[in-house]
């Protein structure tokens, strides 16, 4: 789950890290009262979870309140990316002498939490890693003993951090890492940290995605959620605990495990189709959760065939097929479905199926090329 | 032979008692894996599925001389049910469970790597040696015993590719998923390593997907320290990027972690690489001469 730049924003501060002062508004009046109370310029900026707000000029400059209003008036509904925006954060503005990126990613390939620094700070950090690799430094943290102070100071001197700034930079560094921690996330980035005119640092812009396994433990965060930036029919997913990410095609598909659904996919794509979504009912589904996939399915409008492929391990087909029944008892058939049964418990799923009147299907290759050509008829 | 299971496997269930555990004990039992016991915390002294239940897992260790653990708990249990059958003296922790915060398995994982005890997982099917034991969820009728050693980080879809092989009459050697999560137990390298060693397995089916750099890893582990055959497939090549596809690990960001890079660096490495998974059966086929 990713956060808005004002919610990360919030997350640093209370670990100790200085950020502008500022507030969100929804309105253009909200954002001239914010300005009017902030006094002198203003930066007014859009609060949707896409990069590149600055290059879709869904980031302005304000030189007073009234300015300010114009902007917000500007920025608010604005699309970005396909996003629309809602709110501006309308931040003091930053007297800006130099730009700095501090990160933390988790590292798979190491197994570590690692902090990168740039003194490239303020663009885009991976084209800064396609492009200009050895402008990044990189500290892996280890889980036991966390992150240290001797890692601040290499980090400092190798980002060129002015001396009577390390303290204040080993600090920020610091307290990133607790806040990433604590928070069980994924990415935690500053850019830029802005070492500002009167030689103070400041965190301008923030980011933070947090571990969707980890939300259980993170009541606060996981309310910060906001669904109005989400697919519809990803969040009805999510209610179900089942992995879907629409996609442009017309063939719906519901299977079971990650590697599978995409490799379903591949193969509709390989007969010349295209599917409309990933669905991985996940291991273990009930017949309920089954219900809701394929409801979700048959609610896309782009959907001209199903496809259903399950090969049962923890997932016991006589439950797909209770939950196949189910939910064409609710919405009934409105196109038609490809279905494959095989593994744990395939002979009770068949038979529960078998008034059902679905195409059916023996192995994936057949299955795909059956609903690829439903899909064309 | 095989790798890490076997007749001298001694099993016990972590979380017996549950919906999950308790059905697929039942079915590692009737495959006819030698399981010794089940841990459910506050039910010791109880019995299920015909063998007894204890409160810890040292309870369960001391009692039945168990070697092996399976894992069938909550997430939010997973990480301690792991550390306490490792601190148990357990040798090989295989972890079923999805959903397990990836910052609570990079402490697990630096926590192991201290002892000599070895994961698998989490978020896997677990491992079989067809005809000698399964430690895990897939359905044990679709493999037979045989040379052919199969890894993969996806569940299903390497039920999909060993029923494939079986119906050519190909036998496996042992079938290990190790996972979908970014942090793992064990990685391609730690199975394949332990593949090129066993005199059992003659070649290596490897199955990997989107995200990450683990099949790029093993790409340079199969070219420097591999002498078996390797046949490979990566799932994912429609995927779009910045989309995680289920799998917690299978996403593809900052433009890394695509199919096209992986079999690129794995037919570099002298990986046969299958265009579909269908495909892999005739591949395997094609090496011994079938």
């Amino acid at each position: 789950m990713n956060l808005h730049e004002y919610q990360s924003k919030r997350v640093f501060a209370r670990y100790g890290i200085p950020i502008p002062k500022g507030e969100v508004a929804s309105t253009p009046t909200e954002a001239r009262e914010i300005a009017g109370k902030l006094g002198g310029k203003v930066v007014v900026k859009s609060q949707v979870l896409v990069g590149g707000r600055g290059k879709a000029g869904g980031i302005k400059l304000a030189v007073d309140k009234d300015d300010a209003e114009e902007k917000a008036k500007a920025i608010l509904g604005m699309d970005i990316k396909g996003l629309t925006v809602a709110k501006v954060l309308v931040d003091e503005a930053a007297d800006i002498k130099d730009e700095i990126y501090l990160g933390l990613v988790i590292d798979r390939a190491r197994r570590r939490v690692v902090m990168m620094g740039s003194s490239e700070g303020g663009v885009d950090i991976e084209e800064v890693a396609a492009t200009m690799p050895d402008k990044i430094v990189k500290v892996a943290i280890d889980p036991c003993i966390g992150f240290r102070s001797y890692q601040a100071m290499d980090l400092a001197t190798a980002l060129g951090i002015p001396k009577e700034l390390t303290r204040s930079f080993a600090q920020i560094a610091s307290g990133l890492y607790s806040a990433f921690v604590d928070s069980d996330a994924s990415l935690a980035e500053i850019n830029p940290l802005v070492v500002t005119g009167d030689g103070k640092l400041l965190a301008v812009d923030g980011k933070m995605s947090i571990d969707d396994n980890a939300l259980y433990r993170h009541k606060a965060l996981a309310e910060l959620r906001d669904p109005s930036e989400e697919d519809p029919y990803e969040v009805e997913a999510r209610r179900y605990d089942l992995s879907y990410v629409k996609l442009d095609g017309d063939i719906g598909c519901m299977v079971n495990g990650a590697g599978l659904s995409m490799a379903t996919m591949d193969m509709i794509k390989l007969f010349g189709g295209a599917p409309a979504n990933f669905l991985d009912i996940g291991g273990g589904a009930t017949s309920e959760r089954v219900a809701a996939a394929l409801r979700i399915i048959l609610s896309d409008q782009n959907v001209k065939t199903v496809l259903i492929n399950i090969f049962g391990g923890i997932t016991r087909c006589d439950e797909v097929a209770r939950g196949i029944v189910t939910a064409l008892g609710e919405v009934g058939a409105t196109c038609p479905m490809v279905v494959r049964l095989v593994g744990t418990n395939e002979t009770e799923g068949r038979a529960i199926l078998a008034d059902a009147k679905m195409e059916t299907a023996s192995t994936l290759a057949e299955a795909a090329q059956k609903a690829v050509a439903a899909s064309q008829s | 032979m095989s790798i890490l299971v076997n007749n001298n496997t001694r099993l016990i269930v972590q979380g017996i008692t549950g919906r999950e555990g308790m059905f697929h004990a039942e079915q590692m039992i009737a495959y006819g894996t030698n399981v010794v016991g089940g841990v459910t915390p506050g039910k010791g002294g109880q019995w299920a599925v015909g063998v007894p239940v204890f409160d810890s897992v040292r309870d369960a260790v001391r009692a039945t001389e168990a070697n092996t653990s399976i894992i069938y708990v909550p997430a939010a249990f997973s990480p301690d049910a792991i550390l306490e059958a490792v601190d148990a003296g357990i040798k090989l922790v295989v972890c079923i469970t999805e959903g397990v915060p990836t910052l609570d398995m990079v402490r697990v994982r630096a926590y192991i790597d201290q002892t000599d005890a070895r994961l698998i997982g989490p978020n896997c099917p677990g491992l079989i040696t067809p005809g000698a034991a399964k430690v895990g969820i897939m359905p044990g009728h679709i493999h037979i015993p045989g040379n052919v050693g199969v890894v993969s980080r996806s569940g299903t879809l390497t039920y999909e590719v060993v029923a494939a092989l079986t119906a050519r009459g190909i036998g496996q050697s042992t079938a290990v998923g190790i996972g979908g999560d970014p942090i793992i137990g064990s990685t391609f390298i730690d199975i394949l390593e332990l593949f090129e060693t066993d005199a059992d397995t003659e070649q290596v089916v490897m199955i990997g997907e989107i995200g990450g750099t683990d099949e790029e890893e093993a790409a340079r582990f199969i070219r420097d320290h591999m002498s078996k055959p390797v046949t490979g497939f990566i799932a994912g090549q429609t995927a779009p990027p910045g989309k995680r596809m289920g799998h917690a690990g299978a996403i593809i960001s900052g433009g890394k972690g695509t199919a096209a890079e992986k079999v690129q660096a794995l037919e570099a490495a002298g990986v046969r690489m299958a265009k579909q998974p269908t495909d892999i059966a005739e591949l395997v086929a094609a090496n011994i001469g079938r």
